[in-house]
């Protein structure tokens, strides 16, 4: 079929000619004109806790419109958000417990780091306090009370970002390796799960807020010790974070599509976003990806002196 | 968004509600459990039918394994399906984990020993003068088997249904390796009946919970329906 093949010659040499000319269009060789993202779907691990208050959908209708992808979201635990990128199954990972965060980025597996967001962590718990913790503005002091007063407290105990803060208060009220009693149960589930556990048998818990005003009509909880956003202690502070899985180790992940979820959610459009989502009329998530003064501490594992722990 | 009902209201619902939500759930659900079955069947039957007139060496062990299959665990096997097509596991290139396909694997796992094990049982029932006769009048082997599979139609039947109702019914396995993936536009890519209803009740939005569940149920209901039909070859029998 010698027609044919040189129909297809053609073709190749065409469609060569066509290549080269992009190239030199973009004035000279081996320049990157970024990651095509277009079509692309990007897997985000993230948090039951910024999944079930509905804001992530709000981001990601907003960045699917933009880039013309799909986000699929697997909500999970902080650990197994984690754990789930850690093994390449996820290009982003959303989640809140620096600690954790850290130990990813110091192993080298997470990169590029950002802080998009705070809100806070509350303690909340039956309208009647027997614990006697209503107003004050000590978590540790409430966390005291509660064990003294043998009232049920229900824990996460998912390896969370908010169980994993739970245990840093209870380490600081004096309870180190989990020498709880009778009083203290592990739900092991959801934050959802577990504020309908307290609100059923009348105990206290520590929940994110953004959860706790999302499922304010499924519960008669009440707020009785707060964070940062109403200027309660710092230890109730909430930070979430994004990053990036590393393309050096697992060459499978979307790279360039993570880096332009992570630069849409910092950008003004996704703080706007976050700022302007609200549940029952009440701001969930505090926009904190632009600052006036920079914050550097968000890129490495905190207390990071530069050297190089893949060495 | 919840619903602003308190758990105690009377379940009176609108329709539509979330109309497209539950309907691409419906979906997803239909297409992994069926898709699971079929698969499973096909690779079930001929295997039961050779378990059940072949003598080869290792048939007892290959029947305990079909009955301890017949048990085990869907979590386990959403495990294992994971560390499978995990971007570290031995599938890991082919992009499966957190996909429909990586749902119906796990679910093909659990179907297929009940549907073998419940096969094997019917086929083993079929008189050996049937299968004698088949062959007295001069029938190939497969002709005997298509003589068995006929006669054995309604225990067959049973089995697919065994089969069905693990998979459609089943949480651990497929919130594992599905991952519960709803898109942003509100319609479904891995969530189930089953992985939707156990995220509907950690919410506390337990009104939606029982509207899925009662769809499930009904579904399992309909789908019995049909392969009773299927099994009785549109009629009776006796």
């Amino acid at each position: 079929m010698p027609i044919h093949r040189r129909g297809l010659l053609a073709g190749i040499g065409g469609g060569t000619a066509v290549g080269l000319a992009g190239c030199t269009a973009l004035g000279g060789d081996d320049v990157d004109s970024g990651p095509e993202i277009v079509g692309e779907t990007l897997t985000l691990s993230t948090t039951t806790s910024t999944y079930h208050t509905g804001l992530l959908d709000e981001l990601n209708v907003a960045f699917e419109d933009r880039y013309g992808v799909t986000v699929d979201t697997v909500p999970q635990g902080t650990g197994a958000a984690i754990q789930t990128g850690r093994s390449g199954d996820s290009d982003v990972v959303m989640v809140h417990a620096r600690s954790q965060e850290d130990e990813f980025m110091a192993d080298g597996y997470g990169i590029n780091r950002r802080e998009i967001m705070f809100n806070d962590f509350i303690i909340i718990g039956d309208p009647d306090d027997p614990a006697e913790i209503s107003g004050g503005d000590d978590a540790v002091e409430a966390f005291v009370r509660i064990a003294d007063s043998d009232s049920m407290f229900v824990s996460r105990g998912d390896d969370s970002g908010t169980h994993t803060r739970e245990l840093e208060i209870w380490e600081e009220a004096g309870f180190e390796d989990g020498n709880f009693g009778e009083w203290y149960r592990e739900a092991g589930g959801g934050m959802g799960e577990v504020v309908i556990q307290t609100g059923q048998r009348g105990g206290y818990t520590l929940a994110d807020r953004g959860t706790y005003l999302s499922m304010s009509n499924e519960s008669d909880l009440e707020i009785h010790v707060e964070g940062p956003v109403e200027d309660g202690p710092e230890i109730l502070a909430n930070p979430y974070g994004i990053f990036a899985i590393n393309p050096e180790i697992h060459d499978t992940v979307d790279y360039g599509l993570a880096m332009a979820y992570i630069g849409f959610i910092t950008s003004l459009e996704g703080q706007a976003i976050i700022e302007g989502y609200t549940v029952e009329g009440e701001q969930l998530f505090f926009p904190e990806a632009l600052t006036e003064d920079p914050n550097f501490e968000q890129y490495v594992p905190e207390g990071w002196d530069g050297s190089d722990s893949n060495e | 968004m919840p619903l602003g009902l308190p758990i105690h209201a009377p379940l009176i619902v609108e329709f539509p509600f979330e109309w497209n939500y539950i309907r691409s759930i419906i979906e997803v659900s239909l297409y992994v459990s069926v898709t699971a079955v079929v698969l499973s069947t096909l690779v079930s039957l001929p295997v039961a039918l050779l378990v059940g007139f072949k003598e080869f060496p290792g048939k007892t062990l290959l029947t305990s394994i079909i009955n301890t299959g017949m048990g085990f665990p869907s979590v386990v096997v959403g495990l294992l399906v994971l560390f499978t097509v995990s971007n570290e596991g031995p599938l890991g290139s082919w992009d499966l984990v957190f996909t429909p396909e990586a749902m119906i694997m796990s679910q093909f796992v659990l179907a297929a020993p009940v549907i073998t094990g419940v096969c094997l049982a019917a086929v083993s029932s079929v008189e050996q003068n049937v299968r004698d006769a088949a062959y007295a009048m001069g029938g190939t082997r497969f002709d005997v088997a298509l003589v068995t599979i006929k006669e054995a139609r309604y225990g067959i039947a049973t089995a697919v249904l065994a089969g069905f109702g693990r998979a459609i019914s089943e949480v651990g396995g497929v919130l594992i390796v599905g991952g519960n993936i709803a898109g942003s536009d509100g319609t479904s890519y891995t969530r189930t009946l089953t992985t939707a209803i156990q995220l509907e009740a950690q919410q506390g939005r337990f009104e939606t919970a029982m509207i899925l569940g009662a769809i499930l149920v009904v579904l399992v209901l309909i789908v019995n329906a049909i392969v009773v039909r299927l099994g009785n070859g549109g009629g009776r029998y006796e």
